[in-house]
């Protein structure tokens, strides 16, 4: 096994990737809140008319492998990411960069992932893991999510690489270029400020009522109808849908902002306005807003709760916090708007 | 979230792993902390699991009063839906609408069943005549 790699257990299957793949190349000075805040991991929207698994189809993260990209833009990395339509050609080129001691981060679906549990294993793609070696048949992985490093067979590889259904990995798999060099403090600084900005576009002005912060305001007025036009049986499964896809395995929505809130505090070292504490603060705030959002939905689809009062509550939780974050946005886009790097 | 406050309920993540989790310490700075799970998102996983089986009994009676084809019953035990099935067997989604009525699934060649049985991984045998 390659010994040199070190494994990160991470809070995000994306973040974690990028973090260590970045930090085996030579950039140590990248955590995983840093690399979320550069690559505007932060995000919200529900897509109307689409369901997925029946349910609301709900997203709190930007595109899968966003991250990655725009992190790695932002500090002058080169990227390569293949997609194959042969997954004999996709064994071969992982195995090649194997051979040649270089791990490799690939897009995955859950579903064949043999070390999940079983639970956790519906149809979701774009899972992300670094295979870091080939010994016989054993590909060697570190999968964030994971405390420690796993195996997979190379039949298991193959499968959970062309998964398929919405996001196909088609064999992807991605890494940046070999002998990377610590960005400078200026560097990180830019990067930071790259990040924070386009996550301000992407949840101040996006275009449309069901996206950004006006999203999650927009679940909240649909929540409210939920009971009277699906009925109960269904309106639970709906809510139980969103708290899933808030809180998935490893972090979802909510627990992104705690992320968010880490990343501010850690962006203050390179980029020294004070706002950034205290809207670190507004962001944890945040974070516990959703998590007692997702002990009221809970109430609702356990049956505790079930008046139309309790879905309207739940539903105002969330216009609520669509006030508290766009708050927050704007201030921190007029905290990053006046600041001038040295 | 403090990290005295993270929740450490049992999960389905018992004996596999445990969950990364960003709270504050007492003087306000971000740190990490371990989770064994929580309560409120388990519940969430089960309802999900109970909605699942509900389409796999529905399934069931379907395919005993004649109306759908055993591929239903599969296709819902490996939580998937027809767009799901196209993908992996090749077929076009529409064919595979068809496949799933019982007159249509009847008459299906060895060759076209065997796709089925390899992705359900169960064997001709059992993909005919299922045991519900």
């Amino acid at each position: 096994m390659n010994q040199k790699f070190e494994h990160l257990q991470a809070a995000h299957c994306e973040n974690g990737v990028t973090t260590a793949l970045l930090n085996h190349y030579g950039i140590s000075k990248l955590t995983e809140p840093l690399v979320f805040g550069m690559g505007s991991g932060l995000f919200y929207i529900q897509l109307p008319f689409l369901k997925v698994n029946g349910g609301p189809a709900i997203s709190f993260r930007t595109m899968p492998g966003m991250i990655f990209k725009r992190t790695c833009v932002s500090l002058g990395i080169p990227v390569t990411r293949k997609k194959f339509s042969s997954p004999q050609k996709a064994m071969q080129a992982l195995d090649e960069r194997l051979l040649q001691g270089k791990p490799t981060a690939c897009q995955v679906g859950v579903f064949y992932l043999s070390y999940f549990p079983k639970e956790y294993r519906f149809h979701f793609n774009a899972h992300n893991l670094i295979v870091i070696d080939k010994k016989e048949d054993d590909y060697y992985i570190s999968d964030p999510i994971m405390e420690d490093i796993v195996t997979l067979s190379s039949y298991e590889m193959q499968r959970v690489r062309f998964a398929k259904g919405v996001y196909a990995p088609r064999g992807q798999m991605y890494f940046p270029g070999d002998q990377l060099t610590n960005p400078t403090d200026e560097q990180m600084a830019r990067a930071i400020i790259k990040g924070i900005k386009l996550n301000c576009r992407d949840m101040l002005h996006i275009p449309g009522s069901f996206a950004g912060c006006k999203g999650i305001a927009y679940t909240g007025r649909n929540i409210k109808k939920w009971k009277s036009k699906l009925g109960d049986e269904k309106a639970r499964s709906y809510l139980a849908q969103l708290v899933r896809m808030q809180e998935e395995i490893g972090t979802g929505g909510g627990g992104f902002r705690f992320i968010y809130g880490a990343f501010l505090q850690q962006a203050h070292q390179y980029v020294p306005i004070d706002e950034l504490l205290a809207l670190s603060k507004e962001f944890t705030n945040a974070g516990d807003q959703w998590r007692n959002a997702a002990i009221q939905a809970s109430g609702i689809y356990k049956g505790r709760l079930n008046s139309q009062a309790d879905y309207n509550d739940m539903g105002d939780r969330l216009i609520e916090i669509s006030a508290m974050e766009k708050e927050s946005f704007t201030k921190l886009k007029a905290a990053v708007k006046k600041y001038k790097p040295i | 979230m403090k990290k005295e406050e993270i929740p450490q309920d049992e999960s389905a993540l018992k004996n596999f792993t445990k969950e990364v989790t960003y709270v504050v310490n007492d003087d306000g700075t971000y740190t990490t902390g371990k989770s064994t799970g929580w309560r409120v998102k388990a519940e969430a996983l089960d309802i999900a699991w109970d909605d699942v089986n509900k389409k796999i009994q529905l399934a069931k009676e379907k395919i005993e009063k004649g109306e759908a084809s055993p591929i239903l019953y599969f296709m819902e035990s490996k939580i998937m839906d027809i767009g799901i099935l196209a993908a992996y067997t090749g077929f076009w989604k529409w064919t595979v609408k068809r496949h799933l009525n019982p007159k249509v699934f009847k008459n299906l060649s060895e060759k076209k069943l065997q796709k089925y049985a390899d992705l359900f991984e169960i064997s001709l045998q059992e993909l005919k005549h299922p045991s519900l």
